[in-house]
């Protein structure tokens, strides 16, 4: 089990820099996020694209940010569990929460913040009716362990890097891969382009342009599927079928938290702290909403400030604290680490 | 400046004649959210990057007075769910005079 203060879902840029907040007030963070990655949209949506409106940063790459934040944090020593989502979150007695994850890791923290940006990204799925019926039956969204295809017929669809990528990856591990795209242009690294016309010449991937899946057979699991092709439908035998159309981001299961929600968003005190309707549970950045609320990251690590004075009061009811300038006081990592203003000299000229 | 007039058709099949104002730089995708014509988080999800297809629109009417498709919406609508031949995506459709009097239609989402 991890404990820890606040416990924040979604390791995106609110996220991170709320555990910069908290480490100057002594408390410890550990993030949760569904990817297996840190900084959520920035690092999976956008990493190379620059961001002008970053306070003191005339441009900056998402990706970069993302890597300042980290290295900004490092000294407070944050937890991570990454690649889970949060499933379930219970008030305990004592009042702390107790959060657990699809994967079953139990989190057990004073406060929660969620700074789930947009949601949780899901994969987006082809809109092929009894999909859902084959889904862990030959159709897989995510390929998480390679040699599970090992001898197999593959089948993917999809025209960016991950289809490309993963076309490549299991060329050499499955014994067919037939790669599915609606159109003969694929857009991903020229590199990787270039690697899959080459398999292709060399007889290792099937491809298939443009044309389209429309349609699954099978008997309890995944038999076929229908492709169609220059006006023409046919079956294909396969063992998989692995569609790979990006990721979309859905509010999930937080949505069954008993949090006030508004226009897919949660509806927080922005008048305060930014704490939902279940004292405690703060939602801070994308995800929150109130009036005149803006979706933008230096919102974001405004409310992470608010939301970090407020837990601490929480916390500590009655013990006497005043905002400190990290200019004047330094901060204190908890790995002992500290970094301060250099002191002026004062010496006398003669 | 002027403020062009806009038509456009809801997810539910209701249809909006908008002002939009072409001198603030805005696309399309932000013209219906400003409207709230559909559900935020439902569209313009990524931020108008033509990463995500959520501001997809069928263009009904005007689409002569349309520039080009640039690659990245292309390659974006080849990945994306519901397209059709008039589909394009909202954020990259510029609010300017020239478009003057367009008429779309919100696709689905996902």
């Amino acid at each position: 089990m991890i404990t820890t203060d606040i416990l924040i879902i979604g390791a995106g840029p609110t996220g991170l820099f709320a555990v910069f907040e908290a480490g100057l007030l002594k408390m410890k963070c550990h993030l949760i996020d569904a990817l297996p990655q840190i900084g959520g949209q920035l690092t999976e949506l956008y990493p190379k694209k620059p961001i002008f409106d970053i306070p003191g940063f005339p441009s900056i790459n998402a990706g970069e940010l993302v890597n300042n934040l980290m290295e900004q944090i490092k000294q407070f020593q944050p937890g991570f569990t990454l690649g889970e989502t949060a499933q379930t979150l219970t008030k305990l007695e004592d009042g702390t929460f107790e959060v657990i994850t699809n994967k079953g890791t139990v989190h057990r923290a004073k406060a929660v913040a969620i700074a789930g940006g947009l949601g949780t990204f899901e994969p987006r799925k082809p809109t092929i009716e009894n999909i859902g019926d084959y889904e862990e039956k030959g159709v897989e969204y995510f390929i998480k362990e390679p040699e599970h295809f090992r001898n197999k017929r593959v089948v993917i669809a999809g025209g960016g890097d991950s289809a490309l990528d993963w076309s490549i990856f299991l060329a050499e591990i499955a014994s067919e891969v037939t790669l599915i795209h609606r159109r003969n242009e694929f857009r991903g690294a020229l590199d990787s382009v270039e690697k899959v016309q080459a398999l292709k010449d060399l007889g290792k991937i099937k491809l298939m342009t443009p044309a389209e899946v429309t349609g699954i057979k099978g008997d309890g699991k995944l038999s076929a599927i229908t492709i169609e092709k220059d006006g023409e439908t046919f079956d294909l035998e396969t063992d998989y079928f692995i569609p790979l159309f990006g990721l979309t981001p859905k509010l999930g299961d937080l949505a069954n938290w008993g949090l006030e929600i508004q226009k897919n968003a949660i509806v927080v005190n922005n008048a305060l702290d930014y704490q939902t309707n279940i004292p405690g549970l703060y939602a801070i950045g994308d995800i929150n909403t109130y009036p005149g609320k803006l979706k933008l990251i230096l919102c974001g690590f405004h409310e992470a400030t608010l939301m970090c004075q407020s837990v601490y009061n929480r916390l500590n009811p009655g013990k006497k604290f005043v905002l400190k300038y990290t200019t004047v006081s330094g901060v204190d990592g908890f790995d002992g680490s500290r970094k301060e203003a250099e002191k002026a000299v004062v010496k006398k000229i003669d | 400046m002027q403020d062009i007039n806009l038509k456009i058709t809801d997810r539910n099949g209701a249809i909006h004649e908008v002002l939009a104002p072409t001198d603030m730089s805005m696309n399309l995708m932000e013209v219906i959210r400003s409207y709230e014509l559909a559900d935020e988080g439902t569209i313009g999800v990524c931020g108008g990057m033509a990463m995500c297809a959520s501001c997809q629109v069928y263009v009904i009417a005007g689409s002569e007075k349309l520039p080009e498709m640039g690659d990245e919406e292309d390659a974006m609508l080849s990945e994306a769910f519901h397209v059709k031949d008039n589909s394009r995506l909202g954020c990259q459709i510029h609010i300017t005079e020239d478009i003057e009097g367009l008429e779309v239609m919100i696709a689905p989402y996902p």
